[in-house]
């Protein structure tokens, strides 16, 4: 047995996280979580209650810290890669091109533009489905329990896609730097097009059964308002912020993979409540839909390689193994000790389902990361939801932990 | 399942009583609700429509720990947490089962560091182990299962 033991915390400790109003028991102190269907993980939160008016709420986050920054400098940059599927589990694939694209970044590694569409049409279908997870949850935290049924089955279409081209529902690996892992069979494509013909009919059933579901607007429509102003001094970003009116989007901002040559919206509301962020979500079934649509019909017209030939950072194919000395070596040299960077420090952006996902990497030269650090967006999500809860009852609450849309394995990494 | 005897229009079924308790024990095994990282959101997909984790009279996922008789541990334990997956372990009402979902809870996985508690057999006692990073919907369907199999085994005596 480890030695784990709880620690207790004296009331003194965390006196001054409450108003005065709580020492007398005029107002209550309660604690939400870590065990709670509705906090979306393990997020912790202590509330300060006036009857069922939040006054105070302190989120109390590092239940789920598990170290990964710190691992991923132990491993070569190739290793260190099934680290960040573990990150934000519910976007896998984004995880694994903002890393990869930094480590491009840092090598100057050229990737070839058929695994450039191939990450973009991946990279939306994991938009898709992790925004189907949160309208399940979010739905069934409102009572709307069949929405996860729903929402479910949608999703295992697109993970049995993922399965189809990695081998793995959720931890994909898939985007490697240099690329990707190997090139899709036509089956995936197929595949991606049924998909495409079968989902625009089921987001109209959500939107059927809630947009203008009485009971669901009167749950959600101007309860936890955020202002754009707060919104963006709190560091928010992605859906959440363009529920508040704020048009930003790193595939506009920023645009990496190309996205600057692929038309779409970005869908902004200005409500700044929950309904707005909902809106917003809906609305971006849509663009990606619209987007993974051009990308199979540029992927059809591209063929060639789909990992960059430089064989100093991707692997050689199998095949000439057997024929090249030179690729006998590089393998070698890969998959022992793994490629070197140079001593220096890149920054990489992606829009995340959830909002601005960063990655920070410093180089020392060897073929070990000095430093990796992530800019999660849950993180920064998370800091508003004192700002957005209080004033209202603890059932809003719960609908605004579900509207900014954490994952905790992002928050706490 | 061990019936021996039908006694004609009377409707009486004779069994042995282990047998009967063994059988209404793994029929209706509530889980707790209760996940912790990626593990969690597969533990949804067996839950919901394609796997539906009902056919195992399974699909009633409590809440408190006080009306659950499995705790699935989906995810990895950190330091931090392990306290609490104890307390929670330990206000559940016997008989309880409990299962280790995916590598990080059987022996961390691929973390193997400061944060995490290397194996939730470390805090409680892990009555089947299922491997995967993170198991398909069908390796947890196996594990209860496997659950199943070992509660039917449990004899009179060691009955708590």
């Amino acid at each position: 047995m480890s030695q784990i033991q709880e620690v207790e915390a004296s009331i003194n400790e965390l006196k001054h996280l409450f108003s005065p109003a709580a020492m007398t028991g005029e107002t209550m102190v309660l604690n939400l979580g870590p065990q709670h269907p509705s906090t979306h993980g393990v997020l912790r939160l202590m509330l300060e209650l006036d009857g069922e008016e939040v006054v105070t709420c302190v989120p109390d986050i590092g239940f789920l810290h598990t170290g990964i920054e710190k691992n991923m400098e132990y491993k070569s940059y190739l290793k260190a890669l099934v680290m960040t599927d573990r990150m934000d589990y519910l976007n896998n694939m984004g995880n694994n091109l903002t890393y990869c694209l930094a480590v491009e970044k840092l090598c100057d590694i050229s990737v070839p533009e058929r695994a450039t569409t191939l990450r973009i049409i991946c990279a939306e279908l994991q938009r898709i489905a992790s925004h189907l997870i949160w309208l399940g949850t979010s739905g069934i935290d409102l009572n709307a329990s069949s929405m996860l049924m729903y929402c479910v089955r949608e999703r295992e279409r697109i993970l049995d896609l993922f399965e189809l081209i990695s081998g793995q529902r959720m931890m994909t690996s898939y985007i490697r730097p240099g690329g990707v892992w190997r090139d899709v069979q036509k089956e995936f494509i197929s595949g991606v097009e049924d998909f495409l013909a079968y989902f625009p009919d089921k987001v109209a059933d959500y939107e059927r059964l809630l947009t203008n579901n009485p009971i669901f607007i009167g749950r959600t429509m101007d309860i936890a308002v955020i202002e754009p102003e707060k919104a963006l001094e709190y560091g928010m970003s992605g859906s959440s912020l363009r529920g508040s009116g704020v048009n930003y989007d790193v595939r506009r901002a920023m645009p990496y993979c190309g996205y600057e040559t692929y038309d779409f919206e970005v869908p902004v509301e200005t409500g700044g409540d929950v309904y707005a962020r909902y809106q917003v979500r809906i609305a971006e079934f849509y663009e990606s839909m619209k987007i993974i649509r051009q990308a199979v019909d540029r992927l059809k017209k591209q063929n060639g390689p789909v990992t960059s030939e430089d064989r100093k950072f991707s692997p050689p194919p199998r095949s000439e193994l057997h024929t090249s000395m030179e690729s006998l070596i590089h393998h070698f040299k890969l998959w022992t000790e793994g490629f070197s960077a140079p001593d220096a420090e890149v920054y990489a952006a992606t829009e995340s389902p959830r909002g601005e996902l960063g990655c920070y990497l410093v180089g020392d030269g060897g073929p070990k990361p000095r430093r990796v650090h992530f800019r999660t967006p849950s993180f920064l999500n998370l800091q508003a939801l004192p700002y957005l809860s209080e004033g209202y009852l603890v059932a809003d609450l719960i609908a605004a932990i579900g509207s900014i849309d954490i994952v905790l394995g992002d928050i706490d990494r | 399942m061990g019936l021996e005897q039908k006694a004609g229009d009377l409707g009486v079924v004779t069994a042995r009583l282990e047998d009967v308790v063994n059988w209404g024990r793994t029929s209706a095994m509530w889980p707790m609700l209760f996940g912790l990282a990626c593990c969690a959101i597969e533990m949804i997909a067996t839950q919901s429509s394609n796997y539906d984790a009902s056919r195992f009279g399974m699909e009633l996922m409590r809440p408190s720990p006080r009306q659950s008789d499995l705790m699935i541990v989906a995810g990895r334990v950190t330091r931090k947490m392990a306290p609490v997956v104890r307390r929670l372990y330990d206000q559940m009402p016997e008989p309880k089962w409990v299962i280790a979902m995916g590598d990080c809870a059987s022996c961390s996985g691929v973390f193997n560091n400061y944060a995490l508690v290397q194996g939730v057999d470390e805090i409680v006692p892990v009555d089947v182990y299922i491997a995967g990073c993170p198991p398909r919907p069908e390796a947890l369907l196996n594990g209860f299962m496997t659950l199943h199999e070992k509660v039917k085994k449990e004899k009179l005596a060691t009955w708590s």
